[in-house]
């Protein structure tokens, strides 16, 4: 016999694991994915691509020359990432724009705070941030689906030419509503909006496929409810007591939930288990705040959509969030000691 | 089905030797008799080199409040009082015996006969319970005689007998019920009328179903068989009373402090042994088992046998073998060479291949929450294992780390494989320490 081990009990684990975790989100992302490779084409896979090769390449290049630590490119989350970030841009954003997001979501908000568990701010958001306020004008190009997806990616945008710009590309219906209130999205279909049928960023587009990704990582329990409910539920009480109030000037709370990326946001970004909260009360505020803030971005701010930029603020609020709602303690019904 | 509502984790089963019957093991040649085999001051040795001693003969007092007498679990002559390595790896005085026949003291009664008719006073069964060395089998081996012992001012209203046996793998207690099930009732009986209550429940998880069906069938008055869904840690003391009562043991207090008193099934059997037939605890049911185990068993063993004696018989190929359990795989001790001796506390023996011995790469915490949503005493174990790396005792405190009972279900969870309850023992141990001295 050779030397026994010893070591502290638990001696069995439960078999989970980071990169089981990452592996099945990106896998509940799969049903996004095909629905904006359907609806953009090439371009969709472009964007996915460059991505995933420059999160994966930033997150192995400063491990290994700058941090010096252990890879930890196989734990799938710089893929995860990458798929995180292309789903929240446009199919036509040029390359290097995406390779800059891709740099500011793994180096500044991901590797500059220790790599993944030590981050505050959602890495793929940050970056989707980043570059919205970088690049205002490709930011919010928003291709329509299926419109000669081809032409888009052989010329890209590197030569603006505003005749194939103008036929390819439309306002998404957050932009409408923007612009032209709520008078200018009455023509609108919701069929269409839950199939992923409107102009929006890649991965935004259909409610549908979110969600059978959703239901995925809460069967798999990845996810719980806490976060996702709170979020659409504030989202709609919100946005429905002010469309009552005005319904000329805002829109009804069915069009803010299904567009935008609010569906996304809710049940891939604001639930990133790193930057949300730890106990389910925690949850249901957090995702109160996001909603709350979500809407009001989009009624009153400058902004047409105000997701990425909720999620961000409550990220914020986490540590906080964290201290105020602690777990229901076993036996502290009597005063202690 | 009843079970405890918070926190809590569902390990794979494995009760590999649910269907093998206790078979009694062979007396060995040299028996390894701990001094501290129960929570608790060591007892002081009464025997000396050279002296002969019988089987179940007294051979060391339990002197101190919190302590147990140990008896010869052999016939034959003392070797020495020396030391040796006990389960949790320190060497600690054992008494050595070379075991000569197999000669019983003649005040046990050996017959298989059930004793039915309770003839002694509730006074009087503690202190036969005291003097037989009766401690809590299931692992722990608090001395059973200061359990029933109430201080004043205080009431028992129920008794609760823990036959969860929520460990995996475990079966000794599965087995006792099915096998001795007159036995254990008539031991609930005995506790019952110790405790001066009418109301006793036995928990039992539903993965036990042939033994609930059994002990329900059997009429004993003021016994209730209670299944209970199957949930780890629901062995627990504090988690058992909630499943089976709904009643919550306050932070910092004992079960007596709302009425209920808990007893394992397996100390429930030596009771009936030590009252009714004058047995004194020497001999115990320990499983022996493992996923490359050719036969997991169950034993019948005297105290001080060495493990190695036990692993000759089950066909293990001890060269793949990378670790020894003493106890489940949530809980258990790992031991440090297969010379430890079988004491009152060894509940089984999982014998762990050399693959399912290493524990994962240790990652950066991701803050999924899966330890808090796991632990069934509503703590933060990422918190308090963070701050209990960084010495921050204050920190640990005020997080409730006197609270953890250390099942493991946090780090059985943990996608990081993170060491939290590494932590959460050093965080006990200084917080611990710490409050001793304030008290000083």
């Amino acid at each position: 016999m050779s030397l026994l081990k010893v070591s502290g009990s638990p001696h069995v684990h439960g078999n989970e694991s980071v990169e089981k975790i990452m592996k099945y989100v990106c896998l509940a992302l799969l049903p996004t994915i095909l629905v904006a490779i359907y609806c953009f084409g090439l371009g969709a896979i472009k964007v996915l691509l460059i991505a995933i090769i420059s999160c994966v390449f930033f997150e192995w290049f400063i491990g290994k020359f700058i941090l010096k630590t252990k890879s930890t490119v196989k734990d799938y989350s710089a893929m995860l990432t990458g798929i995180l970030l292309a789903l929240n841009v446009p199919s036509s954003l040029p390359w290097y724009m995406i390779v800059i997001g891709c740099f500011v979501a793994i180096a500044i908000a991901k590797m500059a705070f220790g790599g993944l568990g030590n981050n505050i701010f959602n890495p793929a958001l940050v970056g989707r941030v980043f570059l919205l306020i970088s690049f205002p004008v490709q930011m919010t190009m928003w291709p329509k689906p299926f419109a000669s997806a081809r032409m888009l990616f052989f010329n890209g945008f590197n030569k603006i030419d505003q005749e194939i710009v103008d036929a390819v590309t439309g306002p998404t219906p957050l932009g409408i509503l923007q612009n032209g209130g709520a008078d200018a999205i009455h023509s609108s279909n919701y069929a269409d909006y839950v199939m992923g049928f409107m102009g929006g960023s890649i991965g935004e587009i259909s409610a549908i496929a979110i969600l059978l990704g959703g239901i995925f990582l809460l069967w798999r329990k990845i996810i719980s409810w806490h976060i996702p409910v709170s979020f659409i539920l504030t989202s709609f009480l919100f946005a429905g007591v002010l469309w009552l109030v005005d319904p000329t000037r805002f829109a009804d709370p069915l069009f803010h939930i299904l567009t935008g990326g609010l569906m996304l946001g809710a049940f891939f970004m604001a639930t990133d288990m790193v930057t949300s909260p730890m106990t389910p009360k925690g949850m249901l505020l957090f995702g109160f705040g996001c909603g709350l803030i979500t809407i009001l971005i989009r009624s009153f701010g400058a902004y047409p959509e105000g997701v990425s930029f909720a999620i961000l603020i409550m990220n914020a609020f986490v540590p906080l969030i964290n201290k105020g709602f602690k777990p229901k303690r076993f036996g502290k019904e009597v005063k202690h000691g | 089905m009843k079970t405890f509502k918070l926190g809590g984790v569902h390990p794979e089963e494995n009760k590999l030797s649910s269907g093998s019957a206790i078979e009694i093991f062979p007396v060995p040649e040299k028996v390894y008799i701990s001094l501290s085999q129960h929570l608790g001051a060591p007892a002081v040795p009464i025997v000396a080199k050279g002296d002969k001693v019988k089987t179940g003969d007294l051979i060391a007092k339990g002197e101190a409040f919190i302590s147990a007498n140990i008896h010869s679990s052999v016939s034959g002559t003392v070797e020495k009082i020396d030391e040796w390595i006990d389960t949790g790896g320190y060497k600690v005085p054992h008494v050595i015996i070379n075991v000569e026949g197999d000669e019983w003291n003649d005040s046990i009664d050996r017959s298989t006969e059930l004793v039915k008719d309770i003839k002694l006073t509730s006074e009087e069964i503690i202190q036969k319970i005291k003097e037989m060395g009766v401690v809590g089998l299931g692992g722990a081996a608090f001395p059973t005689h200061v359990k029933f012992m109430i201080p004043e001012g205080k009431k028992a209203d129920s008794l609760i007998i823990n036959a969860v046996e929520c460990e995996p793998y475990l079966t000794s207690d599965h087995r006792l019920m099915l096998e001795r099930p007159n036995e254990l009732l008539i031991g609930t009986q005995i506790l019952m009328k110790a405790l001066k209550v009418e109301k006793a429940y036995i928990g039992i998880e539903n993965n036990k179903k042939d033994a609930i069906e059994l002990l329900s069938s059997l009429n004993y008055s003021g016994i209730e068989i209670v299944p209970l869904k199957v949930k780890y840690p629901q062995g627990a003391e504090k988690q058992l009373i909630k499943a089976v009562l709904g009643r919550e043991v306050p932070s910092g207090k004992l079960p007596i402090d709302i009425g209920c008193v808990v007893n394992n099934s397996g100390s429930t059997f030596a009771t009936y042994e030590a009252v009714q037939k004058n047995k004194p605890l020497f001999e115990r049911v320990v499983t022996v088992t493992g996923k490359t185990v050719g036969h997991p068993s169950n034993f019948l063993v005297r105290i001080g046998t060495p493990i190695g004696a036990l692993l000759k018989e089950v066909e293990v190929n001890m060269d793949e073998i990378g670790k020894i359990i003493s106890g489940g795989p949530m809980m258990g001790k790992a031991i440090i060479s297969s010379d430890v001796p079988v004491s009152k506390g060894t509940s089984g023996v999982l014998l762990m291949h050399e693959n399912e011995s290493h524990r994962g790469e240790v990652r950066n915490c991701i803050r999924c929450a899966k330890c808090v949503e796991a632990c069934p005493m509503g703590l933060e174990p990422y918190l308090i294992a963070a701050v209990a790396k960084n010495e921050l005792w204050d920190e640990a405190e005020k997080a409730y780390v006197m609270d953890c009972m250390e099942c493991g279900c946090c780090q059985f969870t943990c996608p990081s494989y993170r060491p939290l309850v590494d932590y959460l023992r050093v965080g006990k141990r200084n917080v611990g320490q710490i409050i001793r001295n304030r008290a000083k």
